[in-house]
């Protein structure tokens, strides 16, 4: 149990760092740690205990296989995640272009 | 039959993936290829919708058959209510297409626009028909990213800084309904809809159930722009090129958030009257404040944006309705009046905020402006544009004969059936509210004295003119969609999807 109320606080830090940070690097790292606590809780429900790796050999043995669809999901999520953070720092660094900052109270032409 | 549902996510896949190869050789390919994906598409749609098969169609990706019972494959599932959300995407798509072709002249790598825009539709398709909750996600995320590379098109100031907004709320959105994905899959251990939804009814209400119909809707809320989170919309909305902001507000808020939010918590989960409750409750809230703040605004586009948070408050009221009313064990009648509203205002809220987003579009074209107080006697200049953007916002504020009319008429009487009197008030109100600001929107662009300081106004090319009068003459023409003869086939079976 305590492995997944663990997940939790690293999600919850990751959402602190969202929403505290004023750097855009910042807000960038935070949503990441967000999405890899997800990525651990996903691989924490396909495991059981005393589980092998879900590869059926010639052998015929009875063996307790881990669920191999979190962990197919995982990958999946990963490469996702990976064109999120590449689109997010794509912009902050053309952001930063413009205004010469990564300050966003300084990025505010627009009003909400 | 059903082999034609994978088209409607292979074909937009090919052509992005063509469009880069073949468009360095052929400059014209982009712009010609893209608006015939999504015609084809969308003759398949009208075709499958005029076939009259009631029974919905199942399509297993990779032709893996059950085991025991149990699902393997993907599936993608055609039922009466995806059916009406393909049709009006592709229609929208389509038109927004063909728009561009005059539109991006001015943008340079068009070539990159037209991919996205491929990659959008496809994304959008494919939540839409999936039966499975993490192809859902997937998908989900491809017209998400597809969209924050199209609102940063411009890579100006303003369009960069509404692109990183609206990807960290975007961003935090899909993570929350990741979650709730990981979440349900941990307490039924499968991801079929159909499946989950018959271990729900087995297991009955739990907590766990419960935080995950709270995560959904916060994650869905946050794509579909309801009011305590709707930040992002205004700025990204009114950010991206027209074409696109029309295809934003049109579609997108509506294909991965409102229609995922209500697949999931019709034909998934147990309806619960708290459920109910929070939906109605946030509807009230987008469609008062949204229309509120519509008022002050002084960007044609910003407007336009936050009139679609407004609108898309109305979709939702009715749909809230209905589940307040099936959730009590109430008439199915009043519950299916409430729902029939809701799709028929989602169907023509995409018309005409696609027709007023290219009215915009049109103007800026037109004129390089979109602040109402520099703008004025345009109805001179731009006849043609005046006409359809005078058509739009009589459909949008209800005014009959136009579709929008005839949609909230619905709306509220469902809700005096229902003997909610406060929202068939609050709904008869903000319509009122949106005719004001949309008179003040026209007179101040069209009607009002010609400013000294426009120099010149361009002329509209012809493609832009045909989408414009071409969803100006639907605006009229969804009002048929009212008929019982046409009802029964379009917006019935929707209706029935949801309610049992």
């Amino acid at each position: 149990m305590i492995v997944y109320l663990m997940c939790f606080i690293l999600f919850l830090t990751g959402m602190y760092g969202v929403l505290s940070q004023r750097n855009l690097i910042k807000i960038v790292i935070g949503l990441s740690v967000m999405e890899i606590s997800i990525f651990l809780f996903m691989a924490l429900i396909g495991y059981i205990d005393a589980g092998v790796a879900p590869i059926v050999t010639q052998t015929g043995e009875q063996l307790i296989y881990v669920d191999p669809l979190p962990q197919a999901m995982v990958l999946t999520a990963i490469v996702i995640g990976l064109a999120t953070n590449a689109m997010l720092l794509a912009i902050a660094i053309r952001l930063y272009k413009k205004y010469k900052t990564f300050d966003v109270r300084k990025i505010n032409q627009l009003k909400g | 039959m059903e082999s034609f549902l994978p088209l409607y996510m292979v074909t937009p896949l090919a052509a992005a993936f063509l469009i880069p190869l073949v468009g360095r050789v052929f400059s014209a390919f982009a712009r010609t290829i893209t608006p015939l994906v999504f015609l084809l598409l969308l003759i398949l749609g009208i075709h499958y919708l005029l076939s009259g098969i009631s029974s919905p169609l199942t399509y297993e990706v990779g032709g893996w058959q059950p085991v025991n019972g149990i699902p393997i494959a993907i599936y993608l599932v055609l039922d009466g209510f995806s059916t009406i959300l393909l049709i009006t995407i592709n229609l929208i798509a389509f038109l927004a297409a063909f728009y561009s072709i005059s539109y991006m002249k001015k943008y340079t790598a068009e070539n990159n626009y037209y991919t996205l825009f491929c990659l959008m539709v496809a994304g959008m398709n494919g939540v839409v028909l999936t039966g499975d909750l993490f192809n859902l996600y997937v998908f989900l995320e491809i017209a998400a990213i597809s969209s924050y590379a199209l609102v940063a098109f411009g890579v100006e100031k303003t369009e960069l800084e509404a692109s990183f907004k609206y990807q960290v709320l975007g961003g935090m959105a899909s993570l929350l309904i990741l979650l709730a994905i990981g979440l349900l899959y941990w307490a039924t251990s499968t991801l079929n809809i159909t499946d989950i939804s018959h271990i729900l009814m087995i297991q009955g209400d739990n907590k766990i159930i419960l935080f995950i119909q709270i995560l959904l809707i916060t994650g869905f809320g946050l794509k579909a722009a309801m009011v305590p989170f709707h930040a992002w919309l205004p700025d990204a909305h009114s950010s991206a090129p027209s074409p696109i902001s029309a295809m934003l507000s049109g579609i997108l808020i509506k294909a991965i958030g409102v229609y995922v939010l209500f697949r999931l918590l019709f034909n998934m989960f147990t309806l619960t009257y708290e459920i109910a409750l929070t939906i109605t409750v946030l509807a009230v809230l987008s469609m008062v404040i949204g229309g509120i703040l519509a008022i002050g605004q002084q960007d044609y586009k910003r407007l336009l944006a936050y009139s679609s948070i407004s609108q898309v408050g109305y979709i939702l009221l009715a749909m809230g309705i209905g589940m307040m009313v099936l959730a009590q064990n109430g008439a199915k009648e009043i519950a299916a009046l409430a729902i029939l509203g809701g799709l028929f205002h989602l169907i023509n809220h995409a018309v005409f905020k696609g027709l007023m987003f290219m009215n915009a579009g049109a103007v800026e074209h037109a004129t390089g402006i979109r602040d109402l107080a520099k703008l004025g006697g345009l109805a001179k200049w731009l006849p043609l544009t005046s006409a359809t953007s005078f058509t739009g916002s009589m459909a949008i504020s209800g005014i009959p004969p136009f579709s929008g009319f005839f949609s909230k008429l619905i709306i509220i009487i469902a809700a005096i059936q229902a003997n909610y009197y406060l929202l068939a008030f609050l709904a008869a109100l903000v319509s009122i509210i949106t005719l004001a600001y949309f008179l003040k929107l026209q007179k101040n662009i069209f009607y009002a004295t010609f400013p000294e300081h426009i120099e010149r106004v361009r002329k509209i090319p012809f493609t832009m003119k045909c989408s414009m009068v071409m969803l100006a003459i639907l605006c009229l023409a969804m009002s048929l969609l009212i008929i019982p003869g046409i009802r029964d086939i379009v917006l019935i079976p929707a209706v029935e999807v949801l309610i049992d």
